[in-house]
């Protein structure tokens, strides 16, 4: 019987965590370091080095190569700073514990 | 039978569930009212039993409300969602209803306004799921305003454009008085009604507020629309070239005053020309094509990282900060010279807004 519950077991709202910390990734997107939680998974770190390097990318062919990034969502800010072809990213969550990180200097 | 809606609460403080829990067992429609003072708790009961409304605070402990609102917003299209905050600040409302709330109320204003409360509550929840209409996006503010005044309303339409805020007197289904941009009265409500979109919320009337505007409603939309249509479709060539030339004018002006270096403005792919000022010699194609491609990486990230909607991206180099603005019609990069003070976020929201009406 015991598969049974596996197979009709209803899906349980899960919730993922918002990443926090900072992280580096070289130049092939792969992370260097991290302060993010162990807890978080690794193949999303990796998703926002490549993610971030690709945005870095896309701005040295459109001739406005960028030294710094900022993403703003409406419940993280994402910002990240070149570093020899890789780079080094701040993930804040934004929260309404703390509203000024959303009011940055740009 | 009449259907038992079920609301539930979320907060973190246990007293304010108590009282809300007795506040709400009053409503006329008797809906059950249910509890959580987490939000994975408050999760977990959306996931096991269907619920009408969801009451939700912002200031919470480990995830706050608006975390929660994102993915309830996801996972639970059809929940009504009411926001019940006793933080006092516009940038929450905003990021609230950006999220797609149906409500944003202060605690204080509930206390204050409690049987103005209550009837919003019965408003949303409905008495009947197959009857009624929800949501007037289709209609403009034109209609809204025809709407109040045919309803006899007393009411204050607050509504909000972006950075830009105006308001709207209603007294017995008259309009007494508007206020836009710094001017208020007749000027205040053309300027008001050539806003192409925007939200739009009802707050509480004031019945003392001094009249400023005295035609009727009627003839001042009219005006209004005859305004509008005389400057949307001119008729002869040379008015047509005259009308596109003073835009133009109007636009580099806009652009000078707020001391931007240029603006971009991309709609999406195969849905119009982009259209770009100040750019001098840079080519505006690979700018338009960068900030495409930025916007769908950012997207692609958000999704995945469950992170909400995009404000917007800001970059900078040692020649210059540009900031990028995704629209849902449209998304603009407005570039800012490095030496700029100020909050570049809010006036390159202003510059947007007024770009774009």
């Amino acid at each position: 019987m015991g598969f049974l519950k596996k197979l009709f077991r209803r899906s349980r709202a899960t919730v993922q965590q918002l990443p926090s910390g900072s992280l580096t990734v070289d130049r092939n997107g792969e992370v260097v370091t991290s302060t993010v939680s162990s807890a978080y998974p690794k193949n999303l770190l990796r998703e926002i080095g490549r993610e971030v390097l690709l945005l870095f990318r896309e701005s040295r062919v459109s001739q406005m190569p960028l030294g710094e990034v900022s993403i703003h969502y409406a419940s993280l800010r994402i910002t990240a700073r070149e570093l020899r072809g890789g780079a080094i990213i701040f993930l804040f969550p934004q929260t309404a514990l703390t509203p000024t990180p959303n009011r940055p200097r740009l | 039978m009449e259907t038992q809606h079920k609301i539930l609460i979320l907060d973190d403080d246990n007293d304010w569930l108590e009282l809300s829990r007795e506040l709400l067992s009053h409503l006329p429609s008797k809906p059950e009212i249910r509890t959580a003072n987490t939000s994975k708790r408050a999760l977990a009961i959306l996931d096991a039993e269907p619920v009408r409304l969801l009451i939700c605070d912002l200031k919470m402990p480990r995830m706050d409300g608006l975390q929660v609102l994102a993915i309830v917003r996801r996972r639970f299209p059809e929940l009504r969602t009411i926001v019940l905050s006793g933080l006092e600040d516009e940038e929450f409302r905003s990021r609230a209803y950006a999220l797609g709330v149906d409500l944003f109320w202060l605690k204080t204003d509930m206390q204050r306004h409690g049987k103005m409360f209550t009837e919003c509550l019965e408003s949303l929840l409905g008495r009947d799921n197959d009857t009624g209409f929800r949501g007037i996006q289709s209609k403009s503010l034109m209609d809204i305003i025809q709407m109040e005044c045919l309803s006899r309303s007393s009411t204050v339409l607050r509504i909000t454009r972006g950075p830009l805020v105006a308001k709207l007197w209603l007294q017995d289904g008259e309009l007494i008085d508007a206020e836009a941009e710094g001017v208020r009265g007749e000027v205040a409500l053309r300027k008001i009604l050539a806003w192409k979109a925007g939200t739009f919320e009802n707050l509480p009337p004031e019945p003392n507020r001094q009249r400023t505007i005295q035609k009727s409603v009627n003839a001042l939309l009219l005006e209004s629309a005859q305004d509008m249509d005389e400057a949307a479709n001119p008729t002869e060539p040379a008015s047509i070239e005259q009308a596109a030339h003073r835009k133009t004018v109007w636009k580099l002006a806009l652009l000078t005053r707020e001391g931007a270096d240029f603006v971009v403005a991309v709609p999406p792919e195969g849905q119009g020309e982009p259209e770009s000022l100040g750019l001098g010699s840079q080519s505006s194609t690979s700018l338009v094509e960068w900030t495409r491609r930025a916007v769908e990486i950012a997207r692609r990230l958000g999704e995945r990282l469950d992170a909400g909607p995009i404000s917007h991206i800001t970059g900078q180099n040692l020649e210059r900060q540009v900031l990028m603005l995704p629209r849902e019609n449209k998304a603009f990069l407005v570039g800012w010279p490095t030496e700029v003070e100020g909050p570049l976020m809010e006036k390159s929201k202003k510059l947007v807004a007024s770009w774009d009406s």
